[in-house]
């Protein structure tokens, strides 16, 4: 494996001056695209992520429709200019596809899709800037998009990433740490009900690191959710501003 | 028991109540607790506890009136828009009181595409194509040769029509016809067409504030107010 230019971990603080268990900031946003049924953008640190969600509508064509409950299609998508040094062709890739679907299934436990037979759910999901965490970002900026929406869900989905750096658990990988760190692991948390939707890992972990990492995971996802509320609470409290005055 | 506030604010997951509560609207049961479906305000009853939903597409129920947009013209009936993740379709039987003969009239002739029709929901069917099954055999139905139609999120009906249809009445104040269909579309039709924009209007503040408190009181000033200075203009 190829050697970071930085070190990643030094005197207990990694290359960007955080603590292992520190997540980067985290900004949140609900309603920003205004043709949308409902919209998020959300950024870690540099990693922004903006999700728009369309439906549910009528399911088109039409032998893809299910009767008994609706379909979901999920986009993600890495703008051209969204990455640090060659631009990435518009032209959705292997992974890219590979995502939609992941992303795809983290978030159905969470959509009640009984509840829209024969109809169809679009989640688009472009980053705008990747700095490593574009899926969990993504994931939680859909999961915001679609109860934007008004779509039956049962909780929220929480994405965080946790990786292995020099064998130490960290929280909320950057793309420096996500390309030259030892494992990844992306993960879904749903924080209400306490269940995991998506879970992915690559790298050589032991059991106790990856024990530890679960938690850790856990840990940044109760953080990104109140701070997911607040942007929920913040679209409905601004308009009662405009009425009252602050 | 409850573990929730009037007025508050509520988010997909959220514990509302325990099983033994009487809970309404969007929610689910999860381990003998319900937990709200949706971004919702909760309000207190008298028979218990109702999560109001703040965005959310038209479900179309038994005896719900719609407004509907035709769409296609087919062989015996015609397909409707009414705003939902389903089409409508609204039969010839349904659609006229006399036996006509398909064979030698056009449907076109009782109702082309384009065509706006206030229509009440006969059936709900999921498994048909047409799950939406709509008529025109009922009062206060049928085709709309004049006025506006208004559209706004369908969880915001509930607040154009307000508290034992408290709202509603203080639109009438002004003289106009309203037909507020379930699905989020409302005909309006004034004698004088600036009233008719005035109306447009008021009907989009009441669904951009919804859930700000006092609502009703602000939109009765409004009118007043508007009243007065049409008074004042006509003198």
């Amino acid at each position: 494996m190829k050697k970071s230019p930085v070190p990643l971990l030094q005197n207990g603080l990694r290359a960007d001056g955080r603590a292992p268990d520190q997540m980067r900031e985290v900004n949140i946003a609900v309603g920003v695209v205004s043709n949308a049924d409902g919209s998020a953008v959300v950024s870690y640190g540099l990693t922004t992520a903006v999700a728009a969600v369309y439906g549910p509508r009528e399911a088109h064509p039409r032998h893809l429709a299910l009767p008994d409950r609706g379909i979901m299609r999920v986009r993600y998508h890495m703008a051209p200019f969204s990455t640090k040094d060659e631009r990435k062709s518009p032209t959705p890739s292997r992974r890219e596809i590979e995502i939609s679907k992941v992303l795809r299934e983290a978030l159905e436990p969470a959509v009640v899709l009984e509840q829209y037979p024969r109809s169809r759910i679009d989640v688009f999901i472009e980053i705008l800037q990747a700095d490593g965490s574009t899926r969990v970002a993504s994931l939680t900026a859909a999961s915001l998009a679609l109860a934007d929406a008004g779509i039956y869900m049962r909780d929220l989905v929480i994405g965080v990433s946790v990786g292995l750096v020099e064998n130490t658990v960290v929280l909320d990988l950057n793309g420096l740490e996500d390309q030259y760190g030892e494992g990844d692991l992306p993960v879904g948390y749903m924080p209400n009900l306490r269940r995991f939707t998506l879970l992915q890992l690559d790298g050589a972990w032991t059991r106790e690191k990856f024990l530890e990492a679960v938690g850790l995971a856990v840990k940044g996802a109760e953080y990104v959710y109140q701070k997911a509320r607040d942007a929920l609470k913040n679209k409905y409290m601004s308009i009662a501003e405009e009425i009252y005055g602050r | 028991m409850y573990f929730v506030t009037p007025r508050q604010l509520i988010f997909p997951g959220d514990v509302v109540a325990t099983a033994d509560s009487k809970v309404e609207g969007p929610v689910y049961l999860d381990n003998g607790r319900y937990r709200s479906l949706v971004v919702g305000l909760v309000e207190f009853r008298d028979d218990g506890v109702v999560i109001v939903p703040l965005e959310g597409v038209y479900k179309p129920k038994k005896g719900d009136l719609v407004v509907g947009y035709v769409t296609d013209v087919l062989a015996t009936g015609w397909e409707v828009d009414v705003k939902s993740f389903m089409p409508a379709y609204l039969p010839v039987g349904e659609a006229l009181h006399k036996h006509v003969d398909l064979e030698t009239t056009p449907l076109t002739t009782f109702l082309n595409i384009g065509d706006v029709v206030v229509a009440k929901v006969k059936d709900v069917d999921l498994t048909d194509e047409y799950p939406i099954i709509l008529t025109l055999k009922e009062d206060r139905v049928g085709k709309v040769e004049s006025g506006t139609v208004v559209e706004i999120a369908p969880v915001k009906v509930p607040r154009v029509i307000g508290k034992k249809g408290s709202m509603l009445n203080t639109l009438m104040e002004l003289g106009c016809d309203i037909v507020v269909g379930q699905n989020g579309r409302i005909w309006i039709r004034c004698k004088d067409a600036h009233d008719e924009v005035f109306l447009a209007s008021i009907i989009r503040k009441i669904e951009a504030e919804s859930h700000v408190m006092g609502l009703t009181d602000r939109v009765k000033a409004e009118i007043e107010n508007y009243k007065r200075t049409k008074q004042q203009a006509a003198v």
